[in-house]
């Protein structure tokens, strides 16, 4: 294999996982937090990927895929929810949005 | 002899080059997605971020991933996210907005945590197992390998995903309808 290691890859991996977190974590917008979630979801999607390519096996990639098929539909979801919130006129900021706590 | 070792160590040179290139540019782009604050650009970093990604996956090998990558994502999902942005207009918080509180400390904890629990476990790692990649033929990754792959091992893998996109298709109808239906009840009232 020529270039960086494995180790490098999974490196980038980690940090992109640790950026999605800390805008999940941070941020107001549900907006912002759903592309955050998809930082993170990249960021595992590559350490699979490196992984795959470690061990020489397509498992990972397989993996890979699915994990991109899931993210597709949780953003349909979310961004259906987020599109009706808006048309009730709720305050797009999931700190106020507490209404459905019992 | 010579020519033929100088020729791989160049090209190993050229893909540091390219692996460093990449890999800074997913780093910034990804600060860049968390810290904008109008969520438009946020959403153009994050194409940026995916289009370097799969520069990444091609130097693992993986061409078919890396191209479902930017179809898939930096294309259909992004195109969506723009859409509804566009829709919603470019209205959100500043990342440091309202000045530093307690919640704000413990997100910046838990990520620096997150980051230096796998660094660490990585740099221990590193040099054993993790420096010696299995040997690959040449159809690793490449589209045949995968839809084999697809098509006899991971089938049930196969099935479940259409599945989860079909549900994810109607659930988008069904909210979008229901958010319609709403408004119309709304409108009727007053």
């Amino acid at each position: 294999m020529k270039g960086p290691d494995v180790t490098w890859y999974l490196g980038v991996a980690a940090f992109m996982f640790a950026t999605g977190a800390l805008g999940v974590l941070l941020r107001r917008s549900p907006l912002i937090v759903l592309l955050s979630l998809e930082l993170m979801l990249n960021g595992a999607n590559l350490a699979l990927i490196a992984f795959s390519r470690l061990h020489g096996g397509g498992a990972g990639q397989i993996f890979a895929l699915s994990v991109m098929a899931v993210a597709a539909s949780e953003v349909v979801v979310g961004l259906g929810l987020i599109v009706a919130m808006a048309r009730r006129n709720l305050t797009l900021d999931v700190d106020k949005l507490t209404w459905l706590r019992g | 002899m010579s020519s033929l070792v100088l020729a791989a160590s160049a090209g190993n040179v050229l893909t540091w080059v390219v692996w460093f290139g990449a890999a800074l540019a997913c780093v910034a782009s990804g600060i860049a997605v968390v810290s904008f604050s109008n969520p438009f650009y946020s959403a153009l970093a994050l194409i940026g971020n995916l289009a370097s990604l799969a520069v990444l996956y091609l130097l693992l090998s993986a061409e078919f991933v890396a191209a479902a990558q930017v179809l898939v994502y930096a294309g259909a999902v992004m195109v969506m996210f723009l859409f509804v942005i566009a829709y919603l207009g470019g209205r959100a918080d500043a990342p440091w907005a309202g000045g530093p509180s307690l919640h704000r400390f413990a997100a910046v904890g838990a990520a620096v945590a997150i980051l230096v629990e796998v660094l660490v476990v990585l740099g221990l790692k590193a040099g054993g197992e993790l420096s010696h990649p299995a040997r690959i033929s040449g159809d690793f990754g490449s589209p045949a390998e995968i839809g084999r792959l697809f098509l006899t091992d991971h089938l049930l893998a196969f099935e479940i995903t259409s599945v989860v996109l079909l549900i994810a298709a109607v659930g988008g109808v069904v909210l979008g309808s229901h958010a319609r239906r709403l408004q119309a009840e709304e409108a009727g009232l007053e």
